[in-house]
């Protein structure tokens, strides 16, 4: 113990931007792998939801010179980055009642490390569980009909989508006050992801929910996974081409990340 | 009211106050919890803040911590301004909080090695702190077990320990034992006592008078946002420095008469406790008091179990400095 005692308090140091970050982002992305339930509901989920779809609803549904399973894959596993990134909102909420989040404020690091953290551990296991939805989406009958470079290009897109809205759920989870409170707002991605072009084709819905739909950020990456997945098929079901869709969803994405990133610090420092 | 300094004053200006709070003030929507608090710690010192549930403690560590930024007056954290130099502050403190603020999904080595990382160590210094800080705290065997499977007093000496591993310079324990069991409790002030012999000094609030006798050098005793008594334990019983004359009368419907025949004995409050079937009085001097209280117990009739002079607890010390109670000068208006 006498090396503790000779070496100095707290000498002028402190861990930079990228490291803090990295740091925070191992811890929730051990907590996520080491807690077998939050890995398994999340999985079973997943599939139960697309089983569903697939085979229950799909039948009903006509989106017109296309399989459904092919309409559905792409709009499934886009809204599915929202139900993934609803968990980000209890976990920030829990970590503010648990104490953790004081004891990262009182340390020498970037605050906004504390929520990029978090941000980025979170868009991590977003590829986990897009892994997982993608591959029952493969076994259920779905297939990509463009190149394959589009389609990685759209698990890309699909990423980017999440660490976008992980910002919001951040924001949502200083704001609640409560892990439940938490997780009761979140639930407003129900509204948000049936109110779109992911399960059903837009033009199914009355005229005043068609607006709505239409113009919200959800149609709009939806169909840009859409059009990069399905190629030259998609034409079946949207009116413009994949450049068209995907410019105007990065846009959304930046959007969202320009509002709720500089909200979510602010709420952070402010404690 | 008049200022509360710790320390020597002829020594002043030779060593740099740890923390160094004047007229501090924080308001959260119509409450004041700190309200003009007063405070100065000098190198070397354990310091308490003791006080009850809502007296301002948890906001002016938290202050001190620079998680609150407060409204007014000053506050300087080893010479350095909380409000212009944050990060400053953060360098040389280490916060344990009132819950254990670890990961349960990580093990206490790797709880440690984050903290540490974050505190700007490198991979190797890291692994090293930490497992210095699992040894000093008895936590090696544990340390890799995941957090989830540790008691409460084992999370809370974890928690200890990462304030720890970033060799603060002062340590911020927000009621640390709250919750504990008496054995971790004792447990975990040994901690505490061997890490102030290393020369960590410490900020600790607590809701607990022995708590305080037991761990800190100076007492500050807070009520309503401000520090109402300060100094060394000894110097705090000294202050009240009245004895108490306790009676345990036999039959319950005495303790009115017993209470108004004790009551012309000084003019110290007289305190009745119901459920106990005591009556206690503060007085001045000491056996001639006693004398006189058994003798008008007498004369009133009553008769007692158990008659007894003492000087005062801590406890009755904290009431009576924080108003009302049976010792010492007559209760403040509330």
């Amino acid at each position: 113990m006498a090396t503790m005692a000779m070496r100095a308090h707290g000498a002028e140091r402190s861990a930079g931007f990228a490291r803090s970050t990295l740091a925070i982002a191992g811890r929730t992305v051990r907590k996520f792998f080491r807690t077998p339930q939050l890995v398994l509901v999340g999985t079973i989920q997943g599939a139960m939801f697309l089983l569903i779809f697939r085979y229950v609803f799909g039948g009903a549904i006509g989106v017109g010179g296309l399989p459904y399973v092919d309409f559905l894959v792409p709009g499934y596993v886009t809204t599915g980055v929202l139900f993934v990134a609803m968990g980000t909102a209890t976990g920030v909420a829990e970590d503010l009642e648990q104490g953790l989040v004081d004891r990262l404020r009182s340390l020498p690091i970037p605050g906004a490390a504390v929520l990029a953290g978090r941000a980025l551990a979170d868009a991590g296991l977003l590829v986990w569980s897009l892994a997982v939805t993608i591959a029952i989406g493969f076994a259920v009958g779905f297939r990509t009909h463009g190149p394959m470079i589009d389609a990685l290009a759209a698990g890309g897109l699909l990423v980017v989508f999440g660490f976008a809205f992980e910002w919001a759920f951040i924001t949502l989870g200083m704001v609640a006050g409560s892990p439940q409170a938490a997780q009761g707002l979140a639930l407003m991605v129900f509204p948000l992801t049936f109110v779109s072009s992911a399960y059903v084709p837009v033009g199914s819905m009355p005229g005043w929910l068609q607006v709505v739909a239409e113009h919200q950020p959800l149609t709009v990456m939806v169909d840009a996974v859409r059009a990069l997945a399905l190629g030259p098929a998609a034409a079946a079901v949207l009116d413009h081409g994949a450049a068209w869709y995907v410019g105007r969803s990065l846009a959304w994405a930046a959007g969202i990340v320009a509002v709720f990133a500089p909200l979510a610090v602010a709420r952070f420092r402010r404690g | 009211m008049t200022r509360m300094v710790f320390g020597n004053e002829g020594e002043e200006g030779t060593m740099t106050p740890t923390i160094e709070a004047r007229g501090l003030t924080k308001r959260f929507g119509r409450t004041r919890a700190l309200d003009g608090l007063d405070l100065v710690a000098e190198p070397g010192q354990v310091v308490a803040v003791l006080g009850p549930n809502g007296a301002g403690k948890t906001t002016f560590v938290r202050t001190v911590a620079t998680l609150i930024r407060p409204d007014g007056g000053e506050l300087r954290v080893a010479g350095r301004d909380v409000r212009r130099e944050p990060a400053a502050v953060r360098r040389s403190i280490g916060l344990a909080g009132q819950s254990a603020a670890v990961e349960p999904a990580m093990t206490g080595r790797e709880n440690l090695q984050m903290v540490a990382r974050l505190f700007g160590l490198d991979r190797w210094a890291a692994r090293a702190a930490s497992g210095e800080v699992l040894e000093r705290l008895g936590l090696s065997e544990a340390a890799d077990r995941l957090v989830r499977t540790y008691s409460g007093g084992m999370r809370r000496k974890l928690d200890l320990g990462a304030s720890l591993v970033g060799r603060p310079r002062l340590l911020l324990l927000d009621e640390p034992t709250t919750g504990l069991d008496p054995r971790s409790r004792i447990e975990l002030w040994e901690t505490i006592h061997g890490l102030v012999g290393e020369g960590t000094d410490v900020l600790l609030t607590t809701q607990y008078l022995d708590e305080a006798d037991h761990l800190a050098s100076r007492i500050a005793i807070v009520d309503r946002g401000r520090v109402v008594a300060s100094g060394t334990p000894e110097e705090l019983k000294r202050r009240v420095g009245r004895n108490v004359i306790e009676v345990r009368v036999r039959h319950r419907e005495d303790l009115s008469r017993a209470a108004e025949a004790l009551r012309g004995l000084d003019d110290g409050a007289v305190r009745v406790e119901e459920a106990t079937r005591r009556v206690r009085v503060a007085t001045g001097a000491g056996p001639e008091q006693l004398r006189s209280a058994l003798g008008a117990l007498g004369a009133a009739g009553v008769e007692t179990d158990d008659v007894s002079l003492r000087s005062p607890t801590l406890d009755e010390v904290f009431l009576a400095l924080t108003g009302g109670g049976p010792v010492g000068p007559a209760g403040r208006a509330a």
